[in-house]
């Protein structure tokens, strides 16, 4: 074998280390292919999409058996991922599915006050028992119309239990769609919001009940 | 009251801090793509990338080590990379035709010369190169993933170093001139 000094071995080491980065268009195509590929394979467990809104950028989630998650602006991207990884699978993925394209479509109509309810699979998994009961219950409250706590408590079983409503609301994970903007406290002002009291005002604004 | 119940489909409970995949995708992805490419050729850069993310996907719930998660995926992909190596291998004649990856888009890296060098390395040396210098593994990593001891693994890198470093002597043509380095990253 022929001798090899250092040096040249430490100039050749610097030559791979310096590699050049991936290029940015091939990276693109092969992170959309993966979307698809992974979407269509089954393996993935959370879809989700980011949606452009007039409260700012949603992140919305499906499981197989519907929207899971609507992450609202306030909470950000990472919490809510993070929140998925942990309580339903880390095997979340950015890549299509047929309940969030849905989803934003209608998300779309609502906001330019083209539609007035919901019609999208839901998967309820990350709330359960009396919190359950408290969303079910929200999720019927109509179209600019608003409902106190107790309200809430009451159709869900327990009309004393207006705290714990109050926070199943706190937790609530698919806001607009379960509308917990719609539930007010009795004594006046807006109450608590996922996303803040400014995009609750802008929600009941939209709706023509603030 | 009925028992919340658990979907069958569901996978198992795993390790607590496993970041979401996107996260592990567009960490570690970029320079994975990149391995791949160097590994395999630009014209199957992408076949091996997709199949080691998809089998990378699959397997992640049981990953029990949310800090190892980046050799994992440098062992999945190279496991990958050496099983389409080793199928260019037997059909040489569909390999390197430069039209056909001018029309997939696959972009030729500029010091692909030398990758390419890299791959005529006996196996074992060119997938130690590889690991070490464009995954940036250690010694160890490299030594797990390849199945052999930290000193093997070492070994492995030199001699692939060394055998590249000759036969570049002996073709001088195929040098690359030298690129200017940050002075903070080179060692």
């Amino acid at each position: 074998m022929t001798h090899t000094h250092p040096d040249d071995l430490k100039s050749l080491e610097q030559q791979l280390r310096a590699h050049e980065a991936p290029d940015a268009a091939a990276w693109a195509r092969a992170r959309r292919k993966l979307a698809e590929r992974a979407g269509s394979s089954g393996l993935v467990d959370v879809a989700f999409e980011r949606h452009e809104s007039p409260l700012g950028t949603l992140l919305l989630g499906a499981t197989a058996k519907g929207l899971v998650r609507i992450g609202l602006p306030a909470e950000g991207e990472d919490a809510v991922l993070e929140e998925l990884a942990a309580r339903v699978s880390p095997r979340v993925l950015c890549s299509p599915r047929e309940s969030v394209t849905r989803a934003r479509r209608q998300l779309d109509e609502y906001f330019a006050g083209r539609r007035r309810s919901f019609d999208v699979p839901l998967d309820w998994q990350l709330t359960r028992g009396f919190r359950r009961e408290v969303l079910r219950a929200t999720a019927r409250i109509p179209y600019g119309r608003t409902a106190s706590y107790r309200e809430v408590a009451t159709r869900a079983g327990s009309p004393a239990a207006f705290r714990a409503a109050g926070s199943a609301l706190a937790s609530n994970p698919l806001p607009i769609v379960v509308p917990c903007h719609r539930v007010l406290p009795t004594g006046g002002g807006l109450g608590g919001y996922r996303g803040g009291a400014g995009a609750k005002a802008r929600l009941l604004g939209l709706e023509g009940a603030a | 009251m009925a028992r919340p119940r658990v979907s069958p489909k569901m996978p198992p409970r795993s390790a607590p801090g496993l970041p979401p995949f996107e996260r592990v995708v567009e960490r570690h992805g970029p320079a994975l793509l990149r391995f791949c490419a160097a590994q395999v050729g630009p014209g199957r850069a992408d076949d091996c990338f997709q199949e080691a993310m998809l089998a990378a996907l699959r397997a992640y719930a049981d990953v029990r080590d949310p800090g190892a998660v980046r050799s994992w995926l440098f062992s999945i992909a190279s496991r990958k990379a050496i099983d389409l190596h080793r199928e260019r291998a037997r059909a040489p004649q569909q390999s390197e035709d430069l039209e056909a990856l001018a029309a997939a888009h696959e972009p030729v890296h500029r010091d692909e010369a030398l990758w390419a060098r890299v791959r005529e390395l006996p196996e074992k040396q060119g997938q130690a190169v590889a690991l070490r210098y464009l995954a940036d593994l250690s010694h160890k990593e490299i030594g797990e993933i390849m199945g052999t001891t930290d000193a093997a693994a070492r070994r492995n890198v030199f001699e692939g170093l060394t055998r590249l470093r000759s036969e570049l002597d002996l073709t001088p043509a195929a040098r690359r001139p030298s690129r200017k380095h940050d002075p903070h990253t080179s060692r």
